[in-house]
């Protein structure tokens, strides 16, 4: 199971220069909003896109039941 | 060289995304949505008043597999308009707030809406219907 701050790691690691803030009341449903210098130029289509890249497949959905993104650039 | 998939399912469902215009791909039917995020996204899509087909991926979980596969997208519910991945809950709720959705659907944004309607081009003819398809 993983826990709001493994998964604000692993997306700040996974898209250098990222800085995220990402809640989950139950370790299972997370909310997240990123904000990331690398996201600019995309559609909102391919910023999620980048985001869901740094899971395995299954895992969202899965273990990860839900995961809300909001996607800013600086 | 012609590439079979040899994959009934996948082709029905590119098939399904290319034969209408708007399709949502969700868990439950618009009338009972098993799930919150798409409850959420078929409400934002009723409040446009733009017709709609629904596919509910529950009964096979082949579906949502082949689904994930073709759109590269790996959650539902999932909007497609024009044979185009639109998004998920958070974009389509997004849009629907900024009144994008109703722009891209090509219908007046509803009442209260702060987007301006950009002399939409008569959206002419669509049938008030929601279309079920069912991919059994």
């Amino acid at each position: 199971m993983a826990t709001a701050q493994e998964l604000k790691q692993r997306i700040e690691a996974g898209i250098p220069g990222s800085s995220a803030e990402v809640d989950s009341a139950d370790d299972v449903h997370f909310s997240a909003r990123i904000v990331a210098e690398a996201f600019s130029g995309l559609s909102r289509i391919q910023q999620h896109q980048l985001v869901y890249g740094l899971f395995e497949p299954g895992e969202l959905g899965g273990p990860i039941h839900a995961l809300s993104l909001k996607t800013e650039t600086p | 060289m012609s590439e079979q998939t040899e994959n009934p399912l996948r082709d029905a469902i590119a098939e399904a995304i290319d034969q209408n215009d708007v399709i949502l791909f969700m868990k439950g039917s618009p009338e009972q949505p098993a799930c919150g995020f798409s409850a959420r996204t078929v409400a934002a899509l009723q409040a446009t008043g733009a017709p709609f087909a629904a596919v509910d991926v529950l009964p096979d979980p082949r579906i949502r597999q082949e689904l994930s596969a073709i759109s590269n997208w790996p959650t539902i519910p999932q909007l497609f308009v024009d044979g185009e991945l639109v998004g998920g809950a958070d974009i389509v709720s997004e849009m629907y707030e900024t009144g994008e959705l109703a722009e891209v659907l090509g219908v007046e944004p509803p009442a209260g809406s702060p987007a301006e309607a950009p002399a939409a081009d008569a959206a002419a003819g669509a049938p008030p219907l929601q279309i079920e398809n069912r991919l059994a």
